[in-house]
């Protein structure tokens, strides 16, 4: 009797010792998060102040939203906000299907070496950084370049200028967003389109659908819910272009509509111009997530709970 | 089954689409390569560049005799090695501390590293604190920052979480501390999860750019993808400004571009095939359990 109370005992304070030890695992990330994440966020007050460096943040004299006032007012502003939303619209309907339709696609291959093939190939230009995709597109789509080469070939006549025309700047973001991400986007869909029912696909058959009858009617119902979360995700990210992608691809020729959100606030970075560069970064951050935690609700509404964030 | 005739020309056609397709996805890199082998004179000339009749190691001579790319090498290598092993440890442990339901203050450490997901103090603010820790020109800049990333950390929760709790109380009982269980029980059975945070993060240390940009001035610091995004930059705005004063920046010849761009993809494209699996596993985890 005596001795198992003893072990008790000592079972409780090996607990209570075992909790404290948990606290250690958790202190270098902890430490982590405050300095690099949430230190940043206190750093948001300078978007409110008239922000000189020497009087540091604390000591520089308040101004309520008088950066905010004058960003909006300037005259680069619209059109960066104008752009960036632009931008992302375009890339939301152009690259949303794709991934759908390669998915299909990949799922109707019948010899599995090839499927796995084509599969591997897709994911490649996902793990290039786009410092990599963007010297080879440079070189790809120069004048001289094989995508002007094999247009002629085709009957063209002059060389299109890719990087010079905002028209066509516009459509090679488009195409190589598309590329660089279609092939890891189906993923989530083949995973999905793994849960559909062999038996309603046999069913189907024997009912005489074809494939395409079969795609119809049993497949796409069955990812519908997969499509319809991703899409709203998606629209989370009204703010984000894509900075790495526009950041490797641009140069002033086409400043007039490639200048997003990102690359001005880089540019009020160089400038040193703290106050509005902080002002415009926390416009971004809070529509951003005005959006995320929007489409996140959304999504839990619709779906089981089990497909969003949080 | 018995196919019909439609279901045939369909076959075709679907394999002839996603052929062409995967010839789209890697044509770039091909492309790329044989450019890096071809001669200058080769290089300048129309057409697809499916192959070159006299192969020219040149520019892989200049690149690798190039001390600034040694030295950018250098720079990625560190970055990839310390920061990824660091970043791996830091994001497991925290990882491992929310899986267990007996940590003190657990819902407010889980809701710290979710919130970053959703809001961040933007650039400009972290430019001065960086500034102001003294990290401006230091190579640790490329380390500490990455050391923990909300959707890592909450994957390896869930799969710490998936480990039967029978292991950890019996572990508990023959008295085996939280590190012991650690590093003895849960990481040996986490190998796939580990596998795929360290390719991720790997993948995300070699492939960066923009902290170099921002943070450091000093060129012997600077990563390869940095080195490589100033050469290109250079060489799309010149060709861009012909009023611009060609002689303020030095243009790279398209070879020695591509054999740039070819030293610093060859180690992911090398090991690609190989871990292309991991990442795979990885997005389920992420897709089922967010």
């Amino acid at each position: 009797m005596k001795s198992t109370k003893m072990k008790t005992g000592k079972k409780k304070f090996k607990i209570s010792l075992n909790r404290l030890e948990l606290l250690l695992f958790v202190l270098p990330g902890l430490i982590a998060l405050i300095i690099f994440n949430y230190l940043p966020m206190g750093g948001l007050l300078i978007a409110f102040k008239d922000y000189k460096i020497r009087a540091g943040i604390l000591g520089s004299d308040w101004v309520g939203f008088e950066n905010f006032v004058s960003v909006f007012k300037s005259m680069e502003f619209p059109r960066v906000l104008r752009n960036t939303v632009m931008i992302s619209f375009l890339k939301l309907i152009t690259s949303f299907p794709a991934p759908i339709i390669l998915a299909l696609l990949i799922n109707e291959l019948r010899c599995k070496a090839f499927k796995k093939t084509v599969q591997t190939i897709s994911y490649l230009p996902y793990f290039m950084s786009w410092v990599v995709l963007g010297g080879i597109v440079t070189m790809m789509f120069s004048t001289e370049g094989p995508v002007n080469f094999v247009l002629k070939a085709f009957g063209m006549k002059e060389s299109i200028i890719f990087f010079g025309e905002e028209f066509w700047f516009i459509v090679m973001l488009l195409v190589t967003n598309i590329i660089q991400g279609v092939g890891w986007s189906s993923v989530i869909y083949l995973a999905a389109i793994c849960s559909v029912d062999d038996s309603v696909i046999e069913a189907a058959v024997v009912d005489g659908a074809g494939r395409l009858k079969q795609i119809i009617h049993v497949i796409l119902p069955t990812i519908l819910p997969t499509i319809i979360t991703v899409f709203i995700l998606n629209l989370g990210s009204v703010l984000n272009a894509g900075f790495d992608q526009i950041y490797n691809l641009y140069n002033p020729t086409v400043y007039n509509v490639a200048d997003i959100i990102d690359t001005y606030n880089l540019r009020q970075l160089q400038q040193l111009d703290y106050a509005k560069g902080t002002a415009v970064g926390l416009f971004k951050s809070v529509v951003g997530m005005v959006f995320v935690l929007g489409a996140n609700y959304i999504t839990n509404k619709l779906t089981d709970k089990e497909m969003g964030i949080m | 089954m018995k196919r019909t005739k439609g279901e045939k020309i369909f076959n075709v056609f679907n394999i002839a689409l996603l052929s062409m397709f995967a010839i789209v996805c890697l044509y770039p890199f091909w492309y790329t390569a044989v450019l890096s082998i071809s001669s200058t004179a080769d290089a300048v000339k129309e057409g697809l560049h499916l192959f070159t009749l006299n192969p020219d190691l040149n520019a892989y001579r200049q690149v690798l005799s190039d001390e600034n790319i040694l030295f950018a090498y250098g720079n990625t290598l560190f970055r990839t090695i310390l920061g990824t092993a660091l970043a791996l440890l830091v994001t497991l442990m925290y990882a491992y501390g929310l899986s267990r339901k007996e940590m003190p203050a657990r819902r407010l450490l889980s809701f710290l590293l979710i919130f970053t997901m959703l809001f961040s103090g933007g650039t400009i603010p972290t430019y001065l604190i960086i500034k102001n820790l003294k990290l401006l020109d230091n190579r640790w800049v490329y380390i500490l920052p990455c050391l923990i990333t909300a959707y890592n950390a909450i994957i390896a929760r869930s799969f710490f979480m998936s480990i039967p709790e029978s292991l950890h109380e019996s572990a508990i009982l023959d008295g085996a501390s939280e590190f012991r269980i650690f590093f003895g029980i849960y990481i040996p059975l986490s190998k796939p999860i580990i596998m795929t945070l360290l390719l991720w993060i790997a993948v995300g240390h070699w492939n960066s750019w923009y902290d170099a940009m921002i943070y450091i001035n000093d060129d012997s610091k600077i990563p390869m993808q940095l080195l490589l995004q100033r050469m290109v930059e250079n060489s799309r705005t010149t060709v861009m400004n012909s009023s611009l004063d060609a002689s303020a920046v030095t243009v790279m010849p398209a070879t020695i571009r591509s054999a740039t761009i070819i030293v610093a993809v060859l180690p992911i494209l090398a090991v690609y095939p190989f871990i292309q699996k991991y990442f795979m596993s990885g997005v389920m985890l992420g897709a089922v359990k967010g």
